[in-house]
């Protein structure tokens, strides 16, 4: 993929992917591209060159809502929840797209999250930093995506809190769901991460194993403080 | 005792009968400019001349059915030609829309470019409703006048003073509640109710959960444009019917949209009736109810007046400046303009 804002280029030739039950992940330092990177393989950036694939598709040209109906879920780094409405209206508004019904995607939802279950009649602009981020990807959840994509999910939230959320995000992945995700703590996300990317300037730096990118001293010393 | 009785319902006639009526009407006329705020991000100018349109189809609709001899006696006969109205004004606003809020909508300008519009959009109505109906007064309310006249309730209860209830104040209060509970219901109870406010809430979201956007316009402006007939055929039922006026019923209606938190429909509500008693009570003349209350000699030279009825324009004015100084996002915590 190449695209950018404006005349320059932000991503150059850069190549991502993840595979179905995989958790790919994104390191790199301020202004590589990761979100960038996200952005445009959700169809939110027009890709100057390049190509999206899906399910052996070609979806390049697609719109972002074309994207979500097609199974690919995507949860923004930022306003990523309806903050005036309650959790369970969120939720609900995540399956707008569906048109069967919903019980039985709330109820995975809820248990993947228990604590939004008791809190589904609150406004999400109540809750705390991590309660928030559950019902993003909550959300982006009920419409069973095939693919979901996380901006930062960690971004704000304690290490407590950090890890809880990846244990969570372990988890949606063995439903089968291929998860792709942008992440500042890259040495936690490396460690549950099957596919690591290192970006810098748009560029793929290294591309390994997450096992092998934490044992790799350059990757160690430059992006991982020693 | 009598006394208070009397001084009770000397307020209850003149000053919280008129209240729950003007308050009524700026509330609904209030929820049409705060859902165009929400949902397509606006100030709509032109809401007042809306307001003026829907309620002139209405009074031709209305003329149409007296001269067939339709007659819903002891109601108005204008309760049901506001279906008209509303088709009509629904289509007009739709059609605006696609001709010119559409263009500008695509190109993502800015609220104030759209702002500027509606200003336009609101010459051209006025113009519109002036050269079919013409700049006079015209009255068109029909039915029973009185529900309960002053007369007979001093005969009824023996006081002195009388309460009276006109049948337009009565049906304004139980129309704009209906609507109010209809409006709340579908807000938060529907699924098309649900996608609006998520599309107010967080557009980019929404987009991300398949909400499409060209129907959560279409649906905001039918409900407003329906919202501004009612309005304002209940407004011109209970005074009469003057295109000049929703001119400058704009303001109390702003001041009462931004009073309760602009963007948020609950607070429209609530600032319509904040704005229409304040109106009424700083400028009512509380010389008789201080008589019956205060000591049995006292005598008053003035009207215990704080203001004059010459100054109602201007206390909505100046809550709305004291609301934007202090406290900006209203009263509810809406958006801030």
């Amino acid at each position: 993929m190449t695209g950018g804002y404006g005349a320059a280029n932000t991503l150059h030739d850069c190549s991502i992917g993840v595979e179905k039950g995989e958790i790919a992940v994104i390191v790199g330092p301020n202004g590589a591209g990761k979100s960038t990177a996200m952005k445009a393989i959700f169809g939110m950036l027009p890709l100057r060159h390049g190509r999206v694939i899906f399910n052996n598709q070609e979806i390049t040209l697609l719109k972002p809502e074309e994207r979500v109906l097609r199974g690919m879920g995507f949860v923004p780094q930022n306003h990523n929840v309806f903050t005036s409405m309650t959790v369970e209206e969120n939720l609900e508004i995540g399956a707008f797209i569906r048109t069967d019904p919903i019980a039985d995607s709330l109820a995975q939802v809820y248990d993947l999250f228990p604590i939004l279950k008791n809190k589904r009649k609150q406004p999400a602009g109540e809750l705390s930093g991590g309660q928030r981020q559950q019902v993003a990807v909550g959300r982006a959840l009920m419409t069973h995506p095939k693919v979901l994509m996380l901006d930062e999910p960690t971004a704000g939230v304690s290490p407590i809190v950090m890890d809880e959320l990846f244990d969570r995000i372990i988890e949606i992945a063995r439903l089968d769901v291929a998860i792709l995700m942008v992440e500042q703590n890259a040495k936690q996300a490396l460690e549950i991460a099957d596919r690591g990317y290192v970006l810098v300037q748009g560029n793929n730096r290294f591309t390994d194993s997450g096992e092998a990118l934490l044992a790799n001293p350059e990757v160690r010393k430059a992006f991982l403080g020693g | 005792m009598i006394d208070i009785l009397n001084a009770l319902t000397l307020l209850g006639n003149f000053l919280i009968i008129p209240g729950l009526t003007y308050g009524s009407q700026l509330a609904l006329g209030a929820l049409g400019v705060t859902l165009v705020y929400g949902v397509l991000r606006f100030s709509n100018f032109a809401h007042g001349e809306t307001m003026a349109f829907g309620a002139m189809i209405t009074i031709l609709a209305t003329w149409g059915l007296q001269s067939m001899g339709v007659s819903i006696k002891p109601l108005p006969t204008a309760l049901i030609a506001i279906p008209v109205g509303i088709a009509v004004t629904v289509l007009l606003i739709l059609v605006i829309d696609k001709f010119v809020y559409r263009y500008h909508r695509e190109r993502k300008a800015s609220p104030v470019t759209f702002l500027i519009i509606s200003i336009g959009v609101m010459f051209f109505l006025g113009g519109l409703i002036r050269f079919i109906i013409g700049p006079g007064d015209q009255i068109f309310f029909d039915g029973t006048r009185f529900i309960l006249k002053a007369r007979e309730f001093r005969e009824m209860t023996g006081l002195s003073e009388g309460l009276s209830l006109k049948m337009t104040q009565t049906v304004t209060i139980v129309t704009a509640l209906i609507i109010v509970i209809a409006m709340f219901w579908f807000l938060n109870h529907t699924r098309t109710g649900k996608s609006m406010r998520a599309y107010s809430d967080n557009e980019d979201l929404a987009l991300l959960s398949g909400i499409d956007p060209n129907r959560v316009v279409m649906v905001t402006w039918i409900i407003v444009a329906a919202l501004a007939t009612v309005g304002g055929t209940l407004y011109g039922l209970d005074k009469s019917f003057k295109p000049f006026v929703y001119m400058q019923l704009l303001l109390p209606i702003f001041a009462s949209a931004i009073v309760g938190g602009v963007g948020n429909p609950l607070g429209a509500i609530a600032g319509g009736y904040v704005i229409a008693f304040s109106e009424l009570i700083l400028t009512f003349a509380y010389k008789k109810v201080v008589l019956y209350l205060g000591p049995d000699n006292l005598e008053l030279d003035s009207l215990v007046q704080l203001l004059g009825t010459n100054y109602k324009i201007a206390v909505s004015f100046i809550i709305l400046v004291i609301v934007l100084i202090i406290k900006p996002t209203g009263l509810f915590s809406g958006k801030t303009i």
